[in-house]
C-alpha cells in the first residue's frame, strides 16, 4: 500500500467509526427495550426525528447557528434528549403497556401502527420538505495527521458516542436500576416476585433508550444537516440490523454492531460504489438471520418450559 | 395467638374447562411450618401461583397479612414479606450468583440514582450493606465462595439453593417453597430440609412448604394439607396424615 491509499484507508476507517457510532446509539435503544420487554419497537426510528426536530425548532428559536460551539450544541442534546424522553414514556404509557398481557405480535403491529402515526404526523406538523440543521458545531479540520484530516465534527461524534456509551455501561452495571434492570430483562415474572417495579422499570428504560435516540438525531443532524420527518426510516432499519448483527438484547452487541456496520458502509462506499451503500445493510441482516440468528454476541434463546 | 400472615378463602382456579383448583382454604400464621402435599398434577403449584399472584384466582379471595391481593400491585407481596422459590428453577440466569441476591434486596435499600451518580456516601453505604448482607445469606448455603460466577452455570443442587437465599434476601416473614427438594438425592434432601428448619428458626419465618414425596414434608411440618384433584382431602398433623385413609387411596390408589 503506497501512502495515499493508506491515508485514504484511515480517513475512510475515521468516518466509518464517526458514523458507527451513531448507529450504535440508536441500536442500543432497540436493544433494550427488546431486553425488557421482547419487543422491537418499530417507533424508535420515529423517536429519532422527533428528536432531530426538536434540536432543530430549538436550534432556531434560540439562534444558535450564529453561535456555534459546544455550548450550542449542549443546548439542543439536551432538547432532543427532554423531547425523546417524554415521547417514548408516553408511547409506552398509550401504545404498549395496555397490551401487556396480549401477544407479542399484537403489541408489535402496534409499534409499527405508532411508527406510521408518527412518520405522518411529522409530515403535517413539520411539513414534508427537507430542513437544514442548525451548523452548531463548524467542521473544521482540527489537525493533520500523516496526510489524514481529523475534523471537527467527527471527533465531536466519537467524544459524545464514547462518553454516552460509557455513562450506559455504568448506569447498567453499578445503580440499583440497572440492576433491576438486568433483571427484569433476565425474568420479568419473577423479578416482580423479588419486588421490583416492572413497569417502572420499564418506564426507565424508555426514557433511556429514547434520550439515545435524541443524542444521536442531534450527532446526524450535524453531519447529514438534511432533516426531514421520513429521515428515521432507512436509518432506523439500518440501527436495527445493528442491533441484530450484535446480538440483539446484548448491550455490548448494539455497540460492536453499530461501528461494524458504520465501517462496513464507509469501505463499500470508498471502495466499492455508494450505489450499494444501503443494500449493504440489508444483505449483513440477510446473512445473520441465515447463520447466526442470535448476533455475534446474543445468547442462544432457550425455550421457557 | 399469633399474628395470621397468609389466608385463602375459598379460592378457585379454572384453566377454560379444566378446575385446577376449588375451594381452597388456608390460614398461616407467623411461625409456622406447614406442608402442602398431593400426587402429581394435584394442583399444588396452581395454589402457589395463585397466592403470589402469578395467576388471578377466578373466584376466592387471598390476604397477605390482611391485605387483600386484588388490591396490591405484584411487586407489593414481597413489601408485605411474603416470597416464594419455584419448582423448576427460576433464576436470573445471566447475572451472577451474587446480584441474583442483591435483585432481591433492593426494595430495602434507600439510595437513589442521584445517589449513585454523584457517588454520595449513602450509595457507598447502602450498596456494602447490600453485598455484606448478601454473601452473609449466601454462606448460610455454602455459596458464598461462588458468589462471582454466573448462576445458569451453577449446578442444579446449588441453584436450588440459590433460590432460597434469593427469596431469603427479600426479607420475608413468610417463604413458599415449591419442591425444594427436587431432584436432589436422598442425603442431599436431608441435609436440605435440616437447612430449611434452621433458617426458619434463625429468621423467625413461617414457611409453606409444597413436596411430591410425603415421607419427606413429615419430618418436618407441624401440620399438613393433602390436595387431590385441586380439592384438599385432608389436614392434620403428620400422624393424622398418615394414617388418614382418604390420603393413602390418592396416593396408592383404591382397589374398585
Amino acid at each position: 500500500m503506497d501512502q495515499s491509499s493508506a491515508q485514504e484507508f484511515i480517513q475512510h476507517l475515521i468516518n466509518g467509526i464517526s458514523l458507527g457510532s451513531i448507529y450504535a446509539l440508536i441500536a442500543l435503544g432497540y436493544t433494550m427495550v427488546y431486553g425488557i420487554l421482547q419487543l422491537i419497537n418499530f417507533a424508535h426510528s420515529e423517536v429519532y426525528m422527533v428528536g432531530a426536530f426538536a434540536a432543530y425548532y430549538t436550534g432556531k428559536g434560540l439562534g444558535l447557528d450564529q453561535h456555534p460551539g459546544f455550548g450550542a450544541l449542549f443546548a439542543l442534546l439536551l432538547a432532543a434528549v427532554v423531547v425523546c424522553s417524554i415521547l417514548g414514556v408516553t408511547i409506552e404509557r398509550l401504545a404498549y403497556r395496555p397490551l401487556r398481557k396480549a401477544p407479542k405480535l399484537n403489541i408489535l403491529i402496534t409499534a409499527i401502527g405508532v411508527s406510521l402515526l408518527l412518520q405522518y404526523s411529522g409530515q403535517i406538523i413539520f411539513g414534508a420538505d427537507p430542513k437544514l440543521f442548525p451548523e452548531v458545531i463548524k467542521d473544521v479540520t482540527v489537525f493533520q495527521l500523516g496526510g489524514v484530516e481529523v475534523r471537527s465534527l467527527d471527533i465531536t461524534i466519537l467524544v459524545v458516542g464514547t462518553l454516552v456509551m460509557i455513562g450506559l455501561h455504568f448506569l447498567v452495571h453499578a445503580t440499583k436500576i440497572g440492576t433491576a434492570m438486568r433483571a427484569v430483562s433476565s425474568n420479568t415474572m419473577v423479578a416482580r416476585l423479588m419486588g421490583i417495579n416492572v413497569d417502572q422499570v420499564i418506564s426507565f428504560t424508555f426514557v433511556i433508550g429514547s434520550s439515545l435516540a435524541g443524542i444521536a438525531s442531534v450527532l446526524v443532524g450535524l453531519k447529514y444537516p438534511k432533516i426531514d420527518p421520513l429521515m428515521g426510516m432507512l436509518f432506523g432499519i439500518k440501527a436495527f440490523v445493528a442491533a441484530v448483527l450484535g446480538g440483539i438484547g446484548s448491550l455490548p452487541g448494539a455497540m460492536l454492531g453499530g461501528v461494524i456496520l458504520g465501517l462496513s458502509e464507509e469501505m463499500v462506499v470508498g471502495y466499492l460504489s455508494s450505489t450499494y451503500r444501503d443494500a449493504l445493510a440489508f444483505g449483513i441482516l440477510i446473512v445473520i438471520l441465515l447463520f447466526r440468528p442470535s448476533g455475534l454476541l446474543g445468547s442462544q434463546t432457550r425455550e421457557k418450559v | 395467638m399469633s399474628e395470621v400472615l397468609l389466608e385463602a378463602t375459598n379460592m378457585k382456579m379454572q384453566f377454560g374447562g379444566l378446575c385446577a383448583v376449588d375451594g381452597f382454604n388456608l390460614t398461616l400464621r407467623s411461625g409456622e411450618l406447614v406442608g402442602l402435599i398431593g400426587p402429581n398434577g394435584a394442583g399444588k403449584t396452581t395454589c402457589f401461583n395463585c397466592l403470589t399472584s402469578v395467576y388471578k384466582p377466578t373466584e376466592g379471595v387471598v390476604k397477605i397479612r390482611s391485605v387483600d391481593t386484588k388490591r396490591l400491585r405484584p411487586w407489593q407481596i414481597s413489601k408485605l414479606g411474603m416470597t416464594r422459590t419455584f419448582q423448576n428453577i427460576r433464576l436470573f440466569r445471566d447475572l451472577s450468583v451474587l446480584d441474583n441476591v442483591i435483585v432481591a434486596g433492593l426494595q430495602h435499600t434507600r439510595h437513589s440514582l442521584l445517589d449513585s451518580a454523584l457517588r454520595t456516601p449513602r450509595h457507598f453505604i447502602e450498596e456494602a450493606r447490600l453485598k455484606e448482607r448478601a454473601l452473609e445469606l449466601l454462606a448460610i448455603f455454602n455459596l458464598q465462595d461462588k458468589a462471582h460466577l454466573q448462576s445458569g452455570g451453577l449446578p442444579y443442587g446449588e441453584q436450588r439453593r440459590l433460590e432460597i437465599v434469593r427469596a431469603l434476601a427479600t426479607e420475608p416473614r413468610l417463604i413458599l417453597l415449591d419442591e425444594p427438594a427436587a431432584g436432589m438425592n436422598h442425603s442431599e434432601t436431608e441435609e436440605l430440609m435440616k437447612t430449611i428448619a434452621k433458617i426458619r428458626k434463625d429468621f423467625h419465618l413461617a414457611v409453606l412448604l409444597i413436596e411430591h414425596d410425603m415421607k419427606l414434608v413429615m419430618g418436618i411440618c407441624e401440620r399438613i394439607i393433602v390436595l387431590d384433584h385441586g380439592v384438599i382431602i385432608a389436614e392434620g398433623t403428620p400422624s393424622e396424615i398418615q394414617s388418614n385413609p382418604t390420603v393413602i387411596a390418592a396416593y396408592l390408589g383404591t382397589e374398585d
